[in-house]
């Protein structure tokens, strides 16, 4: 995986609001992944955007993109 | 919505088929139960099961990203046994409604979702101006809303108007627990309704349920009333039983009311 890079080099992300640091080259899969998340009980918005669960795999993250990672929790 | 295959003259048997149809899915349990507020997961799967619910509220929430592998709802209360219904409880605005929405969507595949749009916070009344403009939209995409909404006959008719595939009126604000207040208006949503009418929100306890379903609502949607309960296990099968009793009650056809007494003993015949 791409975080496994030993170049150091890496960009900033927001996740859920916080800041977030990971390889240059790294999918969306990829932070899902890295933040030990099941890609199959969340849904992913990228940039505002929803990220289909499909293209996961095929987008690549950029410096300053914001992510919200959701998933279903109880509610009324 | 005012059925016409057991309309209340025409039920006579007691154990036909009655499941009521939203979206094109079928249920047999009248009562939807909210998955908030339980003191943990165990308690609110068992009362889930005791409810004899077949459809459960949920929220969409952002993911503790530092704890990923702390336990979800998911994993105690089963999707593929129980139809998630997403909400967008905590939405004030259409636009916050309709983009998690759009994100309960792709976490699930689900269109059958649950619109609420929220006017201000001491009261949790619903905005009907953004209610109604979020329908519109989450019509044209493809979602199946149902839609909390006020105890208003016009707004109800407007609501489906727009593509709600049920209206859900308040009974008394969420989580008060006040019971219905205003049974007229929730009568003449009924009555005015093509789509399935539920009450969400307001109901206490059992009684008010039933009443709910004697005025010929096709649901109730509880959370409060069985999650702060001192049992909530055991109020969840008493909500299922009321929602039950209420619903043959409306289809019976109560009796008339009268002014004075009426003997239901023979007068003749007296020794």
């Amino acid at each position: 995986m791409a975080q496994n890079d030993t170049s150091n080099a890496l960009i900033s992300l927001t996740v859920n609001g916080e800041p977030h640091r990971i390889a240059v080259g790294s999918t969306i899969a990829d932070l899902v992944a890295h933040i030990g998340l099941d890609p199959a009980k969340v849904a992913v918005e990228h940039n505002a955007e929803i990220a289909p669960r499909s293209t996961l795999a095929d987008v690549t993250l950029g410096e300053g993109d914001i992510l919200e990672i959701v998933h279903f929790v109880g509610g009324g | 919505m005012t059925d016409t295959a057991t309309t209340p003259a025409a039920a006579t048997a007691t154990n036909e088929a009655d499941t009521w149809t939203v979206a094109g899915r079928t249920f047999t349990s009248r009562l939807i139960v909210g998955t908030g507020k339980y003191k943990d997961f165990e308690q609110n799967a068992a009362a889930v099961e005791a409810s004899g619910a077949e459809i459960v509220t949920v929220a969409v929430r952002r993911v503790n990203v530092s704890d990923p592998k702390a336990p979800m709802l998911t994993d105690y209360i089963d999707p593929k046994k129980i139809t998630y219904l997403p909400n967008t409880a905590g939405c004030f605005t259409a636009e916050d409604a309709i983009r998690t929405l759009r994100l309960a969507r792709e976490a699930g595949g689900w269109d059958l979702v649950k619109l609420e749009v929220l006017g201000e916070a001491r009261t949790l009344y619903p905005d009907m101006r953004e209610t109604l403009k979020a329908t519109e939209i989450l019509a044209k995409e493809g979602f199946a809303p149902m839609v909390y909404c006020v105890d208003d006959p016009i707004a109800a008719k407007q609501l489906e108007e727009a593509g709600a595939v049920a209206v859900m009126p308040l009974g008394a604000p969420i989580g008060s627990g006040l019971g219905i207040q205003n049974q007229v208006t929730v009568r003449l949503i009924v009555e005015g309704a093509k789509v399935p009418v539920l009450v969400d929100a307001g109901v206490g306890t059992a009684s008010e349920a039933a009443v709910a379903m004697e005025l010929g609502c096709d649901g109730v949607l509880m959370n409060t009333a069985i999650a702060e309960a001192k049992n909530p296990v055991r109020m969840a099968k008493a909500m299922r039983l009321a929602v039950e009793a209420g619903r043959h009650a409306y289809l019976s056809g109560r009796m008339q009311k009268r002014r004075y007494a009426d003997p239901s003993s023979p007068l003749s015949g007296m020794i």
